[in-house]
């Protein structure tokens, strides 16, 4: 039987490999994604453009207006001398962020009244907004601390000490590359199971391994396991160039990150041989793997948080395998996760893998023609 | 015919010629290989005739009609339609010739009506002209029960009779068809001769029209003969036949003899160039100068009748290859595999009362017939007739919806893994890995078949050897001509020495030099022992099965030896009946006896 | 002359046959209905509810070390605002716990000198921990409890009868999308991307199925002419992404509610624009890749993606790398994104409208132009 499966495992490696277009899809748009969401999908902002609208010829607003240029988070753009320069600007997006002083900014700071300036969003891409604010805010912060303390005016009573755990410079690129990892080992593993069966029945080459003396079972093992070394090769790959290239720290256990990867595997493949044995054409088969892959992605928190979405869809994220895995992978890269606080998200994989993996067992048995 | 490729007498001059070829090359580029398709191609084709483009598959036959509906550049050589350059004025050429594809070209989720709508308005026929046109076609046609179903929904032959009215819906000056009579069933095959021959004759088209089957040579004016890129004959048939006059014979046996075996011993005797099965004699091909002798031919047999018989085209194609090409021989056959032990009752293969439903349509419907150990049976029928069906349901690849079947005792579809092993399967289109070498297919089969250490390096050496694989072991299967494609697909499905081999039309698209080896071989391992279930469309095949079954409409029409089925044809009338004129009869007799009940 | 007014009628009959087989085809054939309808509303329904970047109610840990009348107050501030759900946990260990395990993601916490800091003249700290991981959701996280203090102490002084003694105060406005609803710019940037499919992966599989089938043959060998086939095609897909354009700004406005502040005419027409070099790009596709299984992939990863990644529509192209900035300039989807969420959020503005829909045009020029080129009525 294992000489069986061994030979099946090494006809599909040699077929995988020796096709052109196969070898493309396994290594091209692996490299062409992990560049493309390593270097562009971010949330961090820097440079963001902001233009001054100064009216106030006094020594704080210049001081102020000097904080924000020193940010490396902030460009600013051609200042704004009228009220009717404002708007186009922020229609024009030549500024995301507008600051505006008024006449008597620094006269009440110095009285020691509260000064306000003014700062306008353009609101359109409202995660952009919020970042930006949250910029402007701190700089703010710190002005006024300074402002306080060389004026000898009392602190508030209470103030904000922030410490960011596990990522202390809050960049994005640590919580989207592990996150490629995941992405891109279950978009190859679902190419080459969900193909695998389609591409030999279009050619015809599954009845005649049908009629050969090897069982169901062994023909479905015969196909899950180069799915899970491919996906192992693809996973490790990613890590290589995750820690090496784009510098991620990898804080946790090697044996804790590939248990979780052989679990999730297994569900991926599970899901890509079911979607195979029901596909009659390769076509169908690209077709059922993009109708799971988009949302299987989408509702995995990969690039927007679970937490945001409304209640039912939360609920529908528990049978996405992509979802546990996704916690596993940031947990042991940047948080050092244990193994023991893996496995609430293990055994939920385990669960789907071995439902679809028996249910691809079942259709191959009764769809077999 | 064995002179090189010359020009047609100019008998009608220049004008008369629509189209014409001079030294035209064309070579396609695949991967980093340069494929020849054609090869300094000359020819000439004149005025209200019928001229067949005659080939085997991949001798060009395409690629020279794409070339004179301006669809492909030649690389040298000028090609001129109906005094039009065919690649500078291709546009204008299009414009007046009209050329259907292989598989016909059609919509297949659109109607007849909206098929015949669509190439109507692209052939710019006006709306005024359109209703009188199309009563015409579909009258000719027969499609005018159907305008509304979908295309797709049609058989192999109406679908065939569409293409060919949607081509016809302005009345070309050319008509290009390129293998118009493929898949399709030898009723609609003769309907299809018919209308060309009523264009020619009534409107006075010129018709050019290709083909790999043989026998259809003899049915055109004009036959242009062309093998691997090369046109190696053009003239009417008979230029073909006639240098063929004397080398052609009948040779009969006395009754205990079997035909099989006759015919491979006639095959290996000297000076012989071809030998088939036809009806109830071998017939043979001579090289040219030879006597038939019959103590040369066949030393130590007693009550031989050799009698001469008419040339056909099929003969001088086979010389032809032989002598022009220098084509080896068919080889001996691969050395036979050890017999497998017979059944109780010698009976291997018992089908009763098999039934296989899709929805509420039946693909078989109330099958029985049994298979006995080291018969060649085979399932005979059009495309659509069910043979596929029957034939997956036997391998154990479709459950069956009602009856009995057992293969070598068991049903193979719940038979143990074990079971398996007992059976050879070579499927229609020669499947295996077309990425993997030759080599690395045999490996895996032998593995899949559980062959393992000496045995299994011993198994794959003998399939080398045997089927002359050795010269392309590292050769992708997916690159190889269809001959070696064939030939590693009966080897993958020979590595277990199987007791049971079933054969899924085995010989579709190979040329006739491969067919003739292929079925000796079939032979051999008939010889010893191994059962064979072989299905095909090719009627003159049906001569070496030794009984056979006639499917129709998922019913069986006739069963028994193929001598008892040509009788059911002789009684009317033929003198000597072929296969397929018998097939026509029982399929005919089948339709009236449907539309008498209806 | 006779001939050319014979090809001028013909053309517009072959024409109208081209098209009227195309459209019939799309009513029988199940996926395209599908790719043009069914995918928009799955994808806008995923994304609409699925895709959001606003926090709320977020898990956070509050760990008060000796619980009193001015902790109280200040946790309190926590339970009234609609970000958190705070969780009182006893110590800090509890708390570290529940942020390992993914229960809260952030910590607040409150040492036992609390209350006599606050009335000390250096001021009392409070200490916030936020879970990293996720960078922006810990951003967004800080802006929230900055907001929460922020108010706390103004609450607190007003209630002493004082004016919060804050040096400078933030007065932040925000136009177009005041209430900072990421979904009233993820729906309209999505549009983009169903349009591409649309446009691009429908229209290069259903070229590349005509080659595979061999009808594509038989069409070239008729006197029509090649840009009346790549008008026949272009046409009902065109119209069928439109259509599929209404279909998700329906949806956009009546069920997602997301405003649209510009006309619907603009809308639609810089909307015909992108579809021009969406379906171009489909063309050049099919034209390239002639069976079905490589068009769609081609057409995956050189239209579907960017319009994903590199056109705005989630990530802001101002903070990619300056190389990927520059590849953003060649992405169509890119012109459009800008567009819709100008048109939608914003309205009209013809100054930020003209420049995109000029990109647009020559775009659609571009790729219509090179696939007229590319296509011949040649089998090689």
């Amino acid at each position: 039987m294992w000489q069986r499966i061994f030979a099946l495992i090494k006809k599909e490696f040699l077929a995988l490999l020796k096709d052109k277009q196969s070898r493309f899809v396994l290594i091209g748009p692996p490299i062409i994604q992990l560049m493309v969401f390593g270097y562009a999908a971010s949330f961090d902002l820097n440079h963001v453009p902001f233009a001054v609208y100064n009216e106030d010829p006094g020594v704080a607003a210049r001081e102020l207006i000097a904080d924000f240029r020193g940010s490396p988070n902030f460009r600013e753009v051609a200042p704004i001398t009228r009220d009717g320069q404002i708007a186009p600007t922020i229609d024009d997006r030549r500024a995301l962020l507008v600051l505006h002083i008024g006449p008597q900014f620094t006269r009440e700071l110095l009285r020691g009244r509260p000064a306000s300036v003014q700062v306008i969003l353009d609101g359109r891409n409202s995660n952009t907004a919020l970042i930006a604010l949250n910029y402007a805010r701190e700089i703010i912060i710190r002005f006024n601390e300074r402002w306080a303390a060389e004026h000898g005016l009392s602190p508030p009573p209470a103030h904000l000490t922030m410490r960011a755990w596990f990522n202390p410079d809050l960049e994005s690129r640590w919580f989207i590359v592990p996150g490629i990892v995941g992405l891109l080992t279950l978009v190859v593993t679902m190419v080459v199971t969900a193909l695998s069966v389609a591409r030999e029945r279009e050619q015809g080459t599954f009845d005649q391994l049908l009629v050969t003396p090897m069982r169901p079972v062994e023909i479905l093992l015969g196909k899950a396991l180069p799915g899970l070394l491919i996906g192992l090769v693809e996973a490790t790959f990613i890590i290589v160039m995750a820690v090496l290239w784009f510098r991620i720290p990898l804080i946790g256990s090697l044996a804790a990150l590939y248990a979780g990867i052989a679990v999730f595997l297994l569900s991926a493949i599970g899901v890509g041989l079911m979607i195979s044995s029901i596909a009659v054409t390769q076509q169908q088969g690209l077709l059922g793997a993009f109708l799971f892959l988009v949302p299987a992605i989408i509702l995995s928190g990969f690039a927007t948080p679970i937490a945001n979405m409304p209640v039912i869809v939360q609920k529908l994220t528990l049978i996405n395998p992509m979802r546990y895995f996704m916690v596993i992978l940031r947990g042991v890269f940047l948080e050092g996760m244990p193994f023991p606080l893996l496995v609430p998200q293990l055994w939920p994989m385990a669960l789907i893998g071995v439902a679809t993996l028996a249910l691809a067992g079942w259709l191959f048995r009764h769809r077999m023609y | 015919m064995t002179a090189p490729a010359t020009a047609p007498d100019g008998d009608g001059g220049g004008t008369d010629v629509v189209l014409a070829f001079r030294d035209v090359d064309k070579t396609f580029r695949s991967g980093n290989r340069t494929v020849p398709a054609l090869r300094g191609a000359s020819l000439e084709v004149r005025r209200g005739r019928v001229t067949g483009l005659i080939g085997p598959d991949g001798a060009g036959k395409t690629t020279l009609m794409r070339i004179t509906a301006g669809l492909l550049v030649p690389d040298a050589g000028t090609v001129t339609v109906l005094g039009m350059d065919a690649a500078r004025d291709s546009l204008a050429v299009q414009a007046a010739l009209g050329y259907m594809p292989q598989r016909f070209g059609l919509y297949e989720d659109l109607t007849v009506q909206e098929n015949l709508d669509l190439y109507a308005r692209l052939q710019g026929v006006s709306d005024a002209d359109r209703a009188p046109r199309y009563a015409e076609l579909t009258r000719m046609t027969g499609l005018g029960a159907f305008t509304a179903r979908l295309a797709g929904h049609l058989s192999g032959g109406m679908k065939q009779k569409l293409g060919l009215a949607c081509t016809l819906v302005r009345p070309p000056r050319l008509l290009l068809l390129d293998e118009p009579t493929v898949g399709v069933d030898p009723v609609s095959r003769r309907e299809l001769w018919a209308i060309v021959y009523r264009l020619v004759r009534e409107q006075g088209m010129s018709v050019l029209l290709s083909t790999a089957y043989l026998d259809e040579a003899e049915r055109c004016d004009d036959v242009i003969l062309i093998h691997e890129g090369r046109v190696f004959g053009h003239g009417p048939p008979q230029r073909f036949t006639e240098p063929m006059g004397g080398r052609t014979y009948a040779v009969s046996v006395p009754e205990a003899m079997k035909k099989r075996t006759l015919q491979e011993r006639l095959a290996d005797a000297p000076g012989v160039v071809d030998a088939v099965i036809q009806g109830e004699h071998v017939r043979l091909v001579l090289q040219e100068g030879e006597v038939p002798e019959a103590g040369r031919l066949l030393p130590g047999l007693d009550g031989i009748a050799i009698e001469p018989v008419a040339p056909r085209f099929e003969d001088s194609f086979i010389a032809t290859l032989h002598e022009g090409a220098g084509e080896a021989a068919p080889a001996r056959s691969a050395a036979p595999i050890a017999a497998a032990a017979p059944g109780a009752d010698g009976t291997v293969i018992a089908v009763h009362g098999l039934q296989r439903r899709f929805g509420d349509f039946y693909a078989v419907r109330n099958l029985s017939f049994d298979v006995h150990r080291g018969e060649v049976f085979g399932l005979l029928g059009a495309n659509g007739a069910g043979k596929s069906t029957t034939f997956r349901m036997l391998c154990g690849l479709l459950p069956p919806s009602g009856g009995e079947l057992r293969v070598a005792g068991v049903d193979l579809r719940t038979a143990a893994a074990e079971a398996r092993a007992r059976i050879g399967y070579m499927s229609q289109k020669f499947s295996l890995y077309g990425n993997l070498s030759v080599g690395e297919n045999l490996a895996f089969f032998a593995s899949a078949y559980g062959l393992r250490g000496r045995r299994r390096r011993e198994r794959i050496d003998w399939a080398l050897a045997g089927f002359e694989l050795a010269a392309v072991r590292a050769a992708p299967s997916g690159e190889l001509p269809l001959g070696f494609k064939q030939r590693l697909a009966l080897a993958c499905a020979l590595m277990h020495e199987p007791q049971i081999l079933f054969l899924d039309e085995p010989t579709s698209g190979v040329d006739p030099l491969a067919r003739r080896a292929f079925w000796r071989r079939i032979n051999t391992l008939a010889e010893a022992g191994v059962t064979v279930l072989v299905t095909t469309h090719f009627m003159e095949e049906a001569e070496y099965c030794d009984r056979l079954v006639i499917m129709a409409a998922g019913e069986i029409l006739a069963l028994g030896t193929p001598r008892e089925i040509k009788a059911r044809a002789h009684a009317a009338g033929h003198a000597e009946p072929t296969m397929e004129d018998a097939f026509i009869r029982l399929i005919e007799a089948h339709e009236r006896a449907a539309e008498a009940a209806a | 002359m006779n001939t050319t007014m014979h090809a001028r009628g013909g053309a517009a009959m072959r024409l109208g046959g081209l098209v009227r087989k195309e459209f019939l085809q799309i009513l029988r054939d199940p996926s395209s209905i599908a790719i043009a309808f069914l995918l928009p509303v799955v994808l806008l329904l995923i994304f609409g509810y699925g895709v959001s970047l606003d926090a709320k109610h977020v898990p956070i840990a509050v760990v008060v070390d000796q619980p009193g009348a001015d902790t109280a107050s200040f946790t309190g501030a926590f339970y009234h605002s609609r970000y958190f759900t705070p969780h009182p946990l006893p110590d800090m260990a509890a708390a570290t716990h529940a942020l390992m395990a993914g229960r809260v993601e952030a910590i607040v916490r409150l040492r036992s000198d609390f209350a006599r800091q606050l009335r000390g003249n250096r001021g009392a700290p409070i200490q916030l921990i936020v879970n990293g991981v996720d960078a922006n959701s810990a951003r967004l996280i800080q802006g929230y409890v900055d907001g929460v203090w922020i108010g706390w102490l103004a609450q607190r002084a007003r209630s002493a009868g004082q004016v919060l003694d804050i040096p400078v105060q933030l007065e932040q406005r925000v136009w177009f999308n005041s209430e900072l609803r990421s979904r009233n710019y993820l729906v309209p940037g999505l549009i983009a991307v169903i349009m591409t499919l649309i446009g691009a992966l429908l229209t290069a599989m259903v070229v590349a199925r005509e080659w595979e089938r061999g009808t594509m043959e038989a069409l070239l060998v008729t006197p029509v002419a090649m840009r009346e086939i790549l008008l026949g095609k272009l046409i009902p897909y065109f119209l069928l992404g439109m259509g599929g354009m209404g279909l998700s700004v329906g949806m956009a406005v009546w069920l997602f509610q997301v405003p649209l502040r510009g006309s619907v005419t603009v809308l639609f027409a810089c909307a015909a624009l992108f579809l021009l070099a969406a379906l171009g790009m489909g063309l050049l596709i099919s034209i390239v890749a002639r069976n079905q299984f490589v068009a769609g992939q081609a057409a995956i990863i050189t239209t579907f993606l960017p319009a994903f990644i590199l056109s705005g529509f989630v990530f802001d192209i101002g903070s990619m790398p300056q190389v990927v900035q520059w590849i953003t300039h060649i992405v169509a989807a890119r012109y459009f994104v800008f567009i819709l969420q100008t048109v939608f959020l914003a309205g009209d503005l013809w100054h930020i409208i003209l420049p995109n829909a000029l990109a647009l045009i020559l775009m659609a020029a571009f790729f219509l132009g090179l696939a007229r080129r590319r296509a011949r009525k040649r089998l090689e």
